[in-house]
């Protein structure tokens, strides 16, 4: 009886030997602290990869968010052949070695796929200006520079105001959070005039009627119809261009391995975020933290990443944040 | 009243028998993990979090936040037995619990322990049922000045009100400032003093540090003194409970005042650590005779107990109402709310009301749960005290490593850990206190980003810390506190009341 479930299990399981398999649990590895907009999408993954039993081995979440997220980029560079961590990474792989100069390139790790691509909206507070014209008048005419809140320092919401500060003449001083949660209700609470939030981290006091969207950094506007609030959809928000500010910023989101993985490896893993993406679970997510489908792998996202890195450079030389 | 009847729906929602047995099993965890140093509230919660994904959220939450309410209560155990806190916010229980259960009062000590602990929960979950719009609307009054304000309060009522001399608690104080500086300034976006380590670029985690200063030096100290656990086995009985119970009245000032600090400091994110400090500190400032704390005063362990409890438990009001987490676990609670296709936000109270009261009343029932249970199981706790040491050391030894790697999964806070042990047995031979060493460590980066930015948005001018009423009178009573002493010496000499009798000259031993 043992041999014929041994024989049995064996014939089941062939199949899945002709490719490479994790063979002890999987980290995520999250380049940002608890609750942020990082550790929501690798934890949506998590469930999404459990829930319709995606891998044999489970997935844990790891947050590496120190120094701004600089850790986990360290972490993966030394983790160099191992195949059960993933970095869930985001712009900062481009950023961070030049702002702080961390010692750090990602064509050292193993590109596996873009997931997603992140908008960033201008917002104010209910009660100030109701159109971008408006709220560039009023930031112009005011007396002590109007504050705009964003999370850490010389990252995309500082080189947003900056971009915003050169197309638009008017002046602020950028107030670096500790994390977008912290900039959205500081902004409900007045302490802030505006913020450069992605649409997940104002969500919740958009909904509640406490924030206003003014205009989203991108060349179209966000494809969701659906109503968010009473009266307005994602969609409804112009893009920053239509309201006559022509800046626009996506970050990506993105999984990488450690370098020097086999392409079994990778293989495995491009497979496994291509079912992630095919899940109720992300369609869900993305359309409720208004993020941009893509999926980009192999050749076509390495072509993307070099293009986004260049694009990054220049807006961070042209910000001044490169650190000499 | 409208809040009266959402909670007793929330109960409706709790009482059944899945629920109840998912509350029992988070308490026992909590309790658990809250004995072990250095494996807290936040280790617990994040390793079950994956098993509660297929559950429904109430039920979820119901299992997490009890493994929460456990954590809080059984962190003040290896305080008041070994002297070595099994959570950071229970450092302040060890400076009159231990001394307790030195002179055999260690059933006293525990009772009284979690009695307060219970008290100062029941305290914030009656807040939050009755006030949670008042208060996230307070809750938003927080701009950078008025958080500098809270931290500079903090600091002060340290130098001003503790029972050490003045220098070397500053010199403490500043040791921690500067060790807090280490990694990333959020502010500029720079690395600094990280040497070029990788290593040292996440900063010095608080909880390593505390682990090392309290529970490794405790054991290197007892080594050289005698190789035996220096608490006595006490005897517990129903009477000693009651006779605790019987003495509460008396102290409800400091149960009262206590509660008020770690509301507060749990909704505008002081934290747990920094209430139970501030609690313990002002307790012993308006008491008649300040000498007698440190020697196992039974208000000594009351007091940090209740604050640490009324902030921990009220931390989660902030996270639900406003989507920011008071403290490290109700950061991962927060994570756990959204795979549980939950928002925080101001409309979770209005979209989710069997979610939200269904919380508010597991925050009930477990706590008085959680009471019953670590109560009856005193006996067992103060019977690790007869265990020979030379079993014990070894484990707790462990146990703090164990707790050090896993806050970060790193290698290298074992040997930050063991660094510690070896800085703290040196402070404890030359008389620098570590309380305000580890404050400074919790609070110092915090403290330092808040100045920054309040001086970004002021323009560089100090008149914005006396902005506005709230921001002015909590940076005037920082001042206040900071120069107590020579004040009260001063009202002393212009002949003003009975309060003066301890403070200037004669608290600086």
């Amino acid at each position: 009886m043992k041999a014929v479930m041994t024989v049995a299990a064996a014939l089941w399981v062939a199949p899945a030997l002709a490719g490479w398999e994790p063979t002890k649990p999987v980290e995520i590895v999250v380049a940002a602290g608890a609750g942020g907009a990082s550790d929501q999408m690798a934890r949506m993954m998590q469930a999404a990869i459990q829930k319709n039993n995606l891998m044999k081995q489970p997935m844990v979440v790891s947050l590496k968010g120190g120094a701004s997220g600089a850790e986990a980029l360290m972490y993966m560079k030394s983790s160099e052949g191992d195949p059960n961590k993933v970095l869930l990474a985001y712009s900062l792989i481009y950023m961070l070695p030049l702002s702080a100069k961390i010692p750090f390139n990602w064509r050292e790790l193993t590109p596996v796929s873009v997931i997603a691509l992140d908008q960033f909206v201008l917002w104010d507070n209910s009660a100030g200006p109701k159109t971008v014209k408006e709220f560039v008048d009023a930031a112009k005419a005011a007396s002590s520079p109007f504050k705009m809140g964003g999370t850490g320092s010389k990252r995309e919401d500082h080189v947003l105001t900056v971009f915003l500060e050169q197309k638009t003449g008017a002046k602020f001083s950028y107030l670096p959070y500790k994390s977008g949660g912290e900039a959205a209700t500081q902004l409900v609470g007045n302490h802030t005039e505006s913020n450069v939030n992605n649409p997940s981290e104002n969500l919740e006091v958009w909904r509640a009627g406490q924030v206003r969207p003014l205009c989203v950094f991108d060349k179209e506007r966000i494809s969701y119809t659906a109503k968010v609030t009473d009266t307005q959809s994602w969609a409804d928000i112009p893009t920053c261009k239509e309201e006559g500010v022509d800046v626009q910023y996506l970050m990506l989101r993105a999984m990488f391995l450690p370098g020097k993985v086999t392409p079994e490896q990778r293989a495995f893993y491009v497979e496994l975020f291509h079912k992630v993406t095919q899940t109720a679970e992300y369609k869900d997510y993305m359309e409720k933290q208004a993020l941009k489908p893509i999926f980009l792998t192999g050749k076509d996202m390495v072509q993307f990443l070099e293009e986004d890195d260049a694009t990054n450079k220049s807006l961070m030389t042209e910000a001044g944040f490169v650190a000499k | 009243m409208e809040a009266f009847g959402l909670l007793l729906h929330g109960f409706a929602v709790l009482l059944t028998w899945k629920t109840l047995m998912l509350m029992m099993v988070g308490l026992v965890l909590g309790i658990f993990v809250g004995v072990l140093p250095g494996l807290g509230g936040p280790n617990g919660v994040a390793i079950l979090l994956p098993l509660t994904f297929t559950m429904d959220p109430t039920s979820a939450i119901v299992m997490l936040s009890c493994i929460y309410w456990g954590a809080l209560f059984g962190g003040a155990i290896t305080s008041i037995l070994f002297n070595i806190p099994g959570e950071a916010w229970s450092v302040a229980t060890t400076f009159d619990g231990y001394p307790m259960a030195q002179q055999g009062r260690a059933a006293e000590a525990l009772t009284a322990a979690f009695t307060s602990s219970f008290i100062g929960s029941l305290v914030a979950v009656l807040l939050i049922t009755f006030l949670a719009p008042m208060i996230s609307s307070f809750a938003l009054k927080f701009g950078p000045p008025e958080f500098f304000a809270v931290y500079l309060l903090t600091f002060c009522s340290f130098v001003g009100l503790g029972r050490e001399a003045k220098h070397k608690t500053v010199i403490s104080m500043s040791l921690g400032l500067l060790l807090a500086g280490i990694g990333m300034d959020t502010v500029s976006g720079q690395l600094r003093m990280t040497f070029g380590s990788s290593e040292l670029l996440r900063g010095i985690n608080f909880l390593v540090a505390v682990i090392g200063l309290f529970g490794i030096s405790e054991i290197l100290l007892t080594m050289e003194e005698r190789l035996a656990l220096r608490g006595h086995a006490a005897s517990i009985s129903l009477r000693v409970v009651l006779g605790v119970w019987k003495d509460l009245p008396r102290y409800w000032v400091t149960l009262l005042r206590s509660s008020i600090i770690g509301c507060w400091l749990g909704i505008t994110p002081g934290g747990a650590i920094a209430a139970s400090f501030m609690g313990y500190n002002l307790a012993k400032r308006f008491a008649k005779d300040p000498e007698s704390f440190g020697k196992g005063r039974i208000e000594g362990v009351f007091a940090p107990e209740t604050a640490a409890h009324a902030s921990g438990t009220s931390a989660l009001l902030p996270m639900l109402a406003l989507g920011i987490p008071g403290s490290g676990t109700a950061a991962i609670l927060l994570g756990g709310l959204m795979v549980w296709g939950l928002n925080p936000g101001p409309l979770l109270f209005v979209e989710h009301k069997d979610f939200v009261w269904g919380l508010i009343a597991s925050m009930y029932l477990g706590n008085v749960v959680g009471l019953v249970l670590v109560l009856t199981t005193v006996p067992i706790f103060a019977s690790i005290l007869r265990v020979p040491f030379a079993a014990v050391a070894p484990m707790i030894v462990v146990s703090c490593a164990i707790g050090a790697y896993a806050i970060q999964n790193a290698m290298f806070d074992i040997w930050l850990m063991l660094g510690f042990g070896i800085v703290g047995y040196v402070f404890k031979k030359i008389g620098i206190p570590l309380a305000p060493f580890t404050l400074a460590l919790v609070l110092g980066n915090r403290a330092e980003d808040a100045f920054r930015l309040s001086m970004i948005g002021s323009g560089g001018d100090l008149k914005v810390f006396w902005s506005n009423g709230l921001v002015g009178s909590i940076t005037t009573l920082a001042i206040v506190l900071l120069f107590w002493p020579a004040i009260g010496g001063l009202l002393a000499r212009i002949g003003w009341t009975k309060a003066t009798k301890s403070a200037g000259g004669k608290n600086i031993s």
